[in-house]
């Protein structure tokens, strides 16, 4: 399946500080639409029937979640646009939010009206600064041509936290607070920001939105695969040619992508997600791209022959235990003894029994964790020693020979 | 329980400035300073405990006071595979100081991060909110030198 500019289609064609030049590629045609022709429900339940899946990683139908925030009764309803995007190797927020913000911003009116929420809040994380001029300009030309009338678009500047993509840690930290993860349920939808029903969405997700209404669910829905609608965004980078942000139909092979598209050789294996996405070796290389198969937020990471396994687990693993917002147990005290074990095999310490002791605590956080971060955090470590097993037991096999050699020499 | 949610909405909003306050202390005084803590917890009604544990949460707010230019190097997967560990050693060697230190003279402070979504210009780093990628040993020599 080839390459499709969707969600692409504006960048590089319009001029992002320039709301005319939007508004000529049929830019708020879609918010115009909405407003004259459909009810809220109406475009909830389009939607729906788009079967559009949250882009941000995890993938839970945004039409759905849409519903249960506009049956709630309250007197008042958050959207907010979660553009903390902080998972390790995305960017494809960033380059939407650069180079065709208002796409976001016609996606946002369109939600808001849907689900009922007077109040929205870009949540923007505190590295993107640099894109925070751009945003506000773009509301406020939108805002000036009258396109955003009764509707209030706050953007809120995080401060460094990568759980703040989180979404319960995120209204967390709008709300004063340490940005660390609820429990649940009450879920956003019924209870969410200020106690209030709120929607959370990425960046892309309510970028998609504008697309849909305009062109229907059911165009949206001929693309992709069965489970997986739409194009979806992928933020490329490690050991390709040309790194960058494509967007695939959903389905599209991961060989298309990084073989094909990015020019990557001599392959190893490709993390699909992030710090905690799924590890896919050179030989599985056809996986089509999908929430069926492997997905996430679309970060690929291509890591050739050269890349040692260990070393690269390692950092992750020093990555999330660094983020872990420390709340709950299994994940702040699980990533700290990854760490301690990974160090030790990393640096020729390993013991026999560390594998084990991996695999009983990767099950131990991913049942208990109160997050995604400590649930997911053990993923790349369980596909690595699935996949890479050898690496992990020749090293400690070394280790143990070099270690028996210093004792006698 | 309905009536403790009512008080939270009615009262509880006014910690939605919380961060933005330290942010901008952040940004004014280059760090979040003990007295600026006790205000900030008194004027809210919250301990002081609480708004340390809020600043030392995030990594853009400091409790120890940061050089006019703060350096943050990306150390995450994809920068350290573009040679991340070399721009490192060739900054500390530029500047004269290690990771989480800052110079005697308050010009920069050193510090390494996560992930800062540039990925595709790896390796790359924030000076103050400035982004610069592909890096080199020659450009950051240029780059250092362009900060006054």
């Amino acid at each position: 399946m080839p390459e499709k500019r969707i969600l692409l289609k504006n960048c590089g064609r319009i001029d992002p500080k320039n709301i005319d030049t939007y508004l000529a590629q049929d830019g708020f045609k879609a918010w115009q639409k909405t407003q004259k022709e459909m009810t809220p429900d109406a475009v909830v339940a389009e939607i729906k029937a788009s079967e559009l899946r949250g882009r941000g990683g995890a993938g839970f139908p945004c039409g759905l979640k849409w519903e249960l925030a506009a049956r709630e009764e309250s007197d008042e309803k958050f959207l907010i646009c979660n553009a903390d995007e902080g998972e390790v190797g995305a960017f494809k927020d960033r380059y939407l939010l650069q180079n065709d913000p208002f796409t976001l911003i016609e996606g946002i009116a369109i939600a808001a009206y849907a689900i009922g929420a007077g109040k929205c809040c870009i949540y923007l994380r505190a590295e993107y600064h640099y894109l925070l001029d751009g945003l506000k300009n773009a509301i406020a030309q939108a805002r000036e041509k009258g396109l955003l009338d009764g509707l209030d678009i706050d953007i809120h500047e995080g401060a460094g936290a990568y759980i703040c993509g989180e979404e319960s840690a995120l209204m967390d930290s709008i709300e004063g607070k340490r940005g660390e993860a609820r429990y649940r349920p009450p879920f956003p939808p019924s209870k969410g920001l200020w106690g209030k029903p709120t929607i959370i969405n990425n960046v892309e997700t309510l970028s998609t939105i504008p697309h849909i209404v305009l062109n229907g669910a059911q165009w949206f829905h001929e693309i992709g695969t069965e489970k997986s609608t739409g194009t979806k965004l992928f933020s490329v980078s490690g050991d390709v040619a040309k790194p960058g942000v494509y967007e695939l139909v959903l389905g599209s092979s991961l060989k298309e992508l990084v073989v094909d598209i990015c020019g990557a050789d001599n392959i190893k294996m490709v993390q699909i997600g992030g710090a905690t996405g799924g590890i896919v070796p050179y030989s599985m290389i056809s996986t089509p791209l999908a929430y069926e198969t492997v997905l996430g937020s679309g970060a690929v990471t291509v890591f050739n022959e050269s890349r040692q396994v260990i070393d690269f687990v390692y950092r992750t693993m020093d990555f999330l235990a660094a983020e872990s917002c420390g709340k709950c147990t299994p994940c702040r005290e699980g990533t700290e003894a990854m760490i301690e074990i990974l160090g030790r095999l990393a640096t020729g310490d390993g013991r026999q029994e560390d594998i084990q002791a991996l695999e009983d605590l990767s099950g131990t956080m991913m049942l208990s964790s109160l997050c995604g971060l400590g649930q997911a955090a053990s993923i790349p470590v369980l596909d690595t020693l699935k996949y890479f097993r050898n690496e992990y037991e020749t090293r400690i096999q070394q280790s143990l020979f070099l270690r028996s050699l210093r004792g006698r020499i | 329980m309905n009536t403790i949610q009512t008080q939270d909405s009615l009262t509880g909003r006014e910690r939605e400035n919380l961060l933005r306050k330290l942010k901008q202390a952040q940004h004014d005084f280059g760090y979040v300073s003990k007295d600026m803590m006790t205000e900030t917890a008194q004027s809210l009604g919250l301990s002081i405990g609480e708004v340390y544990g809020i600043t030392t949460f995030y990594s853009f707010l400091s409790v120890r006071p940061l050089g006019k230019f703060v350096i943050r190097i990306c150390k995450s997967i994809p920068c350290y595979m573009q040679n991340a560990e070399m721009i490192i050693a060739c900054v500390a060697d530029e500047i004269g100081i290690k990771p989480g230190e800052t110079t005697g003279d308050g010009k920069f402070s050193f510090e390494l991060t996560n992930c800062i979504g540039a990925c595709d210009i790896a390796p790359a780093m924030l000076i103050n909110h400035q982004v610069y990628g592909q890096l080199t040993p020659g450009k950051i020599a240029e780059i250092l030198r362009g900060c006054e």
